[in-house]
């Protein structure tokens, strides 16, 4: 998995609690081939799993990228896959992370509900 | 206003706001107080000019509910969770003017917490890269006008710094480079094809967290050493490896432009340090210069600032009263995932969206003080929310572009928000009024034994 | 405020140790004053110190922290009452350089060496720095505006550039780097000599050097031009000091001071074909000093232990950088210079290092006239400044000479004459290297003295100059000068016995020169072209705005007089 920018989510980036932005974020790329052997039927989406936590994505595909590699852009669906050791250098390691890929009728969460029910109880 | 004409005029010469290109020739048509057009803006650009739903004032939770009050509340609040706290982290700085992070490095001191900036998501590892190597480098005046061969290396300027290519790097003209785009070569190293990669003239897709020995592989070339080079490396035959070498050997101005690609995978610091290793060895037989792609358009002010007032860049920990920089324990990501603080403010970035989930929960756990124009996920995790003016639409202050430049951004609209540097100015008046006294508020924090 | 009874050395008043009372009044030196009184009975007074050249504030600077994290954890002092935390060694973060300068009892410095379009930055450190004041010398000698003109011959263009180049950057004087050389750079090339055309300008450094003084000349400015020569570092490069040199005798100075200054001259003093017969060739050059009277120089001491070498020079920094195998830093500024960062460190037993120590010696002490050499490190390049103390207590100990010869790579007895030196300079000679002369050499008419109407600027040394010998007290002279027991700035007591007393915010001179209306016109058209087609920014953007200058002292110069003339 590697996350990074894409434009859309550079356009609404500061406006994040807008749908345009979750519709930007909580897309993810596929290569054709990959894409393919997923049997997406319309309307369904990828539930994503790393070590570290596990999202529900948007699935699109770019002929760009080589097969077993998925992009997303950058923000909190990404970051639920994303590791916290910055092995000693400060920086999380955003890029290069070993996922699972399966299909799911499980909507993509909104944003509000991401960040309810944690740890420390907040609104 | 019924029938009353609204002033309408036009500004040039607008700098943008939003990534590190810090792009100087924005117009923008306003309306009374209101940007209503903005000309020459990227997609960015525009959307960051244009404006979204604000913050209308500052908010504090009171027994679990928002609630409105004034500046001079939410900065009372504020001052006192940072006092309280012995080890508060004072984060982000990206996209707030030069004016306002001295405002914070002091602010930092005073309370004897950590200063970090969102550098430690992104570039961290390129400063730590430069520490060890050094960086060659040239302001992008200097690119536009001489280099004949572009690199982009896990960069994506296309859609991170849309404006890059036109303006100082793939397609522009200069004295040097009257062929424009022509006359040059541009070569882009990625994991995937990126919408840079298709302007490209060669294209070399890597294997995943290898450029570490696709860099080393080059290193070898360059030094006259390529026999020992394997037959694939990072999944790129030897034999176009050669070609890369060769062709960045016969340029005469070569510049190297590098991105997330190389400091978030496998190696990180480790990644810049080659890359530069590699620049600087390129050096002996050509011309060649190197810069990180800063993704907002100010986080190399605050380097710079950080730097020029403690001796360090970022990660700096005061909370022994002098500074302690060591990324990998001082960053905002150690810090927060070990449960090493117990504070944080938040200004002009979001990390709840942009940490690991895991960090991100953590700073769930603890009060959270957040400085910002608009909402988003850190808001939701905020005890108090503290609304700011847009630094470079409704205040002016100085940021400085990816190349180090420094520049002045401009103050186009009044508007009823404080900007961030006179928020930071209001809470260290109420630090100083909690410590009792103005002399007692600058002394260093008593480090717990 | 007064001072009582000190022994006061003010050399440019022909005070030379006599016990007096000094008044200070509204930051002013007066005739009479009333007040807190301060005892200096029988202790050294002076005039603070003046830097005339030292990298402070800037782009190279900050690059030289970012890049040395180690160099930040050395001097770490966390903040008191008055004072922000410290650190950092040869590269101090803003507030310790500051600090550091008011304990040694400077309380003027200047910024060596700022690159127009870069100069926000340089502004931004500068007034981050507190309690000195200070300035900028602004860079002309690889810009392509600079080039054009001298190429076309026409200073009366090139004047309405300088002109509107220092007030861009809010400069103080015409600094002048490898010239053409920072161009050459641009391509990885550098010039050869003073004759070696620059590439694709097509002009010699030698007409950049004589074009940009005889400017400096026609538009009065209050320095001279501050020249740092081509081929510096470079085994037998004291011809090329001479050669250069020669290009400004003839040029008749618009004030009472030298037409060039030359940049830390020991690192152009060096004789020999490479680094294996490298030698000194200080005896020619002080020769040339004590026959000439047009020109002065600062002496760019080295000493032993850590340094960051920063200058506008890019290709010396890139030799550096590939001889010694360190970390590299550079940065090419568009249409006008270029930069290079190298730390290293200066040791006693290379060969090198040993005969460079001793011609910073060779120079201030052979030079006759104390008012042409003046005392420098080059900060950081040669050393830190806080080093200044053992640099004058060597230039006050031949004993002290003799055991750090006795240390050294005895190359430095060998090719050098500092062994046979028996010159040990006094204290009225200290005042001036560090105080009178380089207020002079800068033009600041009221720093470096302490006659009435001076700026209030004094220090007290803890040592009774009448009842020790520097000579053989060494230690002492190095000890006390590095603790002044009182520095007062601006008639504000700012440190005492090395604590900071108070923090006041310095002035930031710099120089305003008018040109006639046509020149300026003229000009303009040139550069309006190159910000639409070559900078990479507009040209409503370039200028540094009074906001970075929040206390400044606008020195008036130019061709005409100031009034506007009636349309």
């Amino acid at each position: 998995m590697i996350s990074g920018r894409t434009l859309a989510q550079g356009a609404w980036c500061e406006s994040k609690m807008c749908d345009d932005f979750t519709k930007a974020a909580s897309l993810c790329f596929l290569s054709e081939e990959d894409f393919k052997s997923l049997n997406l039927s319309g309307g369904m989406n990828v539930l994503i799993k790393s070590a570290y936590g596990r999202v529900v994505m948007v699935p699109r595909i770019d002929k760009g990228l080589p097969p077993g590699m998925i992009f997303m852009a950058m923000g909190p669906w990404a970051n639920s896959l994303v590791g916290s050791d910055t092995g000693g250098c400060g920086t999380p390691q955003f890029k290069g992370i070993e996922v699972e890929l399966e299909t799911t009728d499980e909507p993509v969460m909104d944003i509000r509900s991401m960040f309810t029910n944690l740890g420390g109880a907040k609104t | 206003m019924n029938g009353q004409e609204m002033k309408t005029r036009t500004e040039e010469d607008v700098l943008c706001s939003f990534c590190g290109c810090l792009c100087d020739d924005l117009v923008v048509e306003i309306e009374g107080d209101n940007v209503k057009n903005v000309r020459h803006a990227c997609r960015l650009g525009a959307s960051k000019l244009m404006g979204h739903e604000r913050i209308r004032t500052p908010m504090i939770r009171k027994n679990g509910k928002r609630e409105e009050v004034s500046y001079q509340e939410a900065y009372d609040r504020a001052a006192h969770i940072l006092v309280n706290a012995k080890r508060p982290l004072l984060y982000g700085w990206a996209s707030t003017v030069c004016e306002a992070q001295k405002k914070g490095v002091l602010l930092t001191e005073m309370v004897g917490g950590i200063l970090d900036s969102t550098a430690t998501v992104c570039h961290g590892p390129s400063i730590l890269g430069i520490e060890e190597r050094g960086l060659s480098g040239a302001t992008l005046g200097q690119i536009k006008n001489r280099a004949d061969l572009i690199v982009f290396w896990g960069c994506n300027p296309a859609e991170a710094d849309p404006k890059h290519g036109l303006r100082y790097s793939t397609n522009v003209w200069g004295f040097f480079t009257p062929e424009g785009r022509k006359g040059r070569n541009v070569l882009v190293v990625d994991v995937r094809q990126t919408r840079t990669a298709k302007n490209a003239d060669k294209f070399i897709m890597i294997t995943p967290g290898s450029d570490f020995e696709v860099l080393s592989a080059l290193r070898m070339f360059v030094a006259g050493k390529g026999e020992f080079v394997p037959e694939k490396v990072g999944g790129v035959p030897r034999a176009e490896l050669f070609e890369v070498a060769d062709m960045m050997k016969a340029a005469k101005f070569g510049a190297f432009f590098f991105g997330l690609g190389i400091t978030h995978s496998r190696g990180r610091a480790k990644n810049v340090g080659n890359a530069l290793a590699l620049i600087a060895e390129l050096n002996a037989h050509t011309k060649f210069v190197v810069m990180p792609m800063r993704g907002h358009y100010n986080v190399a002010g605050i380097g710079q600032v950080a730097a020029w007032e403690t001796g360090f860049p970022m990660s700096i920990d005061f909370s022994r009263g002098t500074a302690y920089f060591n990324p990998g324990e001082t960053a905002a990501c150690d810090v927060l995932s070990r449960g090493d603080t117990d504070a944080v403010m938040v200004i002009a970035s979001d990390p709840a969206s942009n940490f690991p989930r895991g960090i991100m929960e953590n700073l769930a756990k603890v009060p959270v003080i957040q400085i910002d124009p608009y909402e988003n996920p850190t808001t939701l995790l905020a005890e108090v929310v503290i609304p700011s003016a847009i630094a470079g639409v409704e205040c002016e202050g100085t940021a400085y572009r990816m190349d180090g430049l420094a520049l002045r951004m401009k103050k186009l609209v009044n508007s009823p928000y404080p900007s961030d540097e006179e928020i930071l100015s209001g809470i260290i008046e109420s630090v100083k009024k909690l410590r009792g006294t103005e002399a007692e508020a600058n002394a260093p924090k008593e480090a717990s034994a | 405020m007064i001072i009582r009874g000190g022994i006061v050395y003010d050399p440019a008043n022909g005070i030379f140790g006599e016990e007096m009372d000094l008044c200070i009044d509204r930051g002013r030196i007066v005739e009479d004053a009333k007040g807190e009184e301060i005892d200096a009975h029988n202790l050294l007074v002076m005039a603070g110190g003046v830097d005339a050249h030292s990298h402070i504030a800037g782009a190279k600077v900050n690059t030289g922290r970012i890049m040395m994290p180690d160099d930040a954890r050395l001097g770490l002092e966390p903040a008191t009452a008055v004072c922000r935390p410290s650190t950092g060694y040869t590269v101090p973060n803003c507030y310790a350089i500051g600090y550091r300068y008011a304990r040694l009892g400077y309380t003027t410095a200047f910024e060596a060496a700022t690159p127009i379009l870069e100069s926000r930055h340089t502004h931004e450190e500068l007034e981050e720095i507190p309690i000195i004041d200070k300035g900028a010398l602004t860079l002309f000698g690889s810009n392509w505006e600079v080039m054009e003109c001298v190429r076309e011959k026409d200073l009366g263009k090139l004047a309405a550039y300088v002109s509107w180049g220092l007030r861009a950057s809010k400069g103080y004087g015409v600094k002048i780097v490898n010239p053409g050389g920072g161009e050459a750079w641009g391509f990885g090339a550098n010039v050869k000599g003073i004759y070696d055309p620059v590439p694709n300008f097509d002009v010699t450094p030698a007409e950049i050097m004589r074009s940009l003084a005889q400017v400096n000349e026609s538009l009065r400015l209050p320095h001279s031009v501050h020249v740092h020569f081509n081929n510096l570092g470079k085994p037998g490069n004291y011809t090329t000091a001479i050669e250069s040199l020669d290009l400004f005798k003839d040029i008749k100075p618009s004030q009472t001071r030298q037409v060039v200054h030359v940049a830390h001259m020991q690192f152009s003093t060096y004789g020999g074909t490479s680094w294996n017969d490298f030698k000194s060739e200080a005896p020619v050059i002080v020769d040339y000093f004590n026959k000439n009277h047009f020109c002065t120089m600062d002496i760019g001491q080295i000493l032993f232990g850590s340094a960051t070498t920063m200058t506008a020079d890019a290709p010396l920094e890139y030799g550096n950088a590939h001889l010694l195998h360190a970390k590299w830093s550079n940065n090419d500024i568009e249409l006008e210079e270029s930069s290079g960062v190298v730390p290293l460190v200066y040791l006693r037993k290379n060969p090198v290092n040993a005969i460079q120590w001793a011609i910073g010696l060779e120079l201030a002490l052979l030079t006759k006239d104390p008012w042409k050499v003046i005392l420098t490190t080059d900060h950081p390049n040669g050393s830190s400044f806080v080093n200044y103390p053992e640099v004058v207590s060597l230039l006050m100990s031949k004993v002290k000479r003799q055991e750090e010869l006795s240390n050294i790579h005895e190359l430095a007895s060998k090719r050098t004459t500092l062994p046979g030196i028996e010159k040990e300079m006094d204290w009225c000679d200290i005042a001036i290297m560090t105080r009178a002369a380089p207020a002079r050499i800068l033009g600041l008419e009221d720093k470096g003295h302490l006659g009435v109407g001076a700026d209030a600027d004094v220090t007290v040394y803890d040592l009774k100059p009448d009842e020790m010998d520097p000579s053989i007290q060494h230690d002492l002279v190095k000890k006390s000068l590095a603790t002044a027991k009182y520095t007062i700035k601006g008639g504000v007591l700012v440190s005492r016995d090395g604590e900071i007393t108070a923090t006041p915010e310095g002035r930031t001179f710099w120089v305003d020169a008018s040109v006639p209306k046509e020149d300026e016109e003229r000009m303009m058209e040139d550069l309006k072209e190159k910000f639409d087609r070559y900078y990479s920014i507009k040209l409503s953007n370039y200028m540094v705005q009074d906001a970075y200058i929040p206390n400044p002292v606008v020195i008036k110069a130019g061709a005409l007089p100031v009034e506007e003339v009636a349309p």
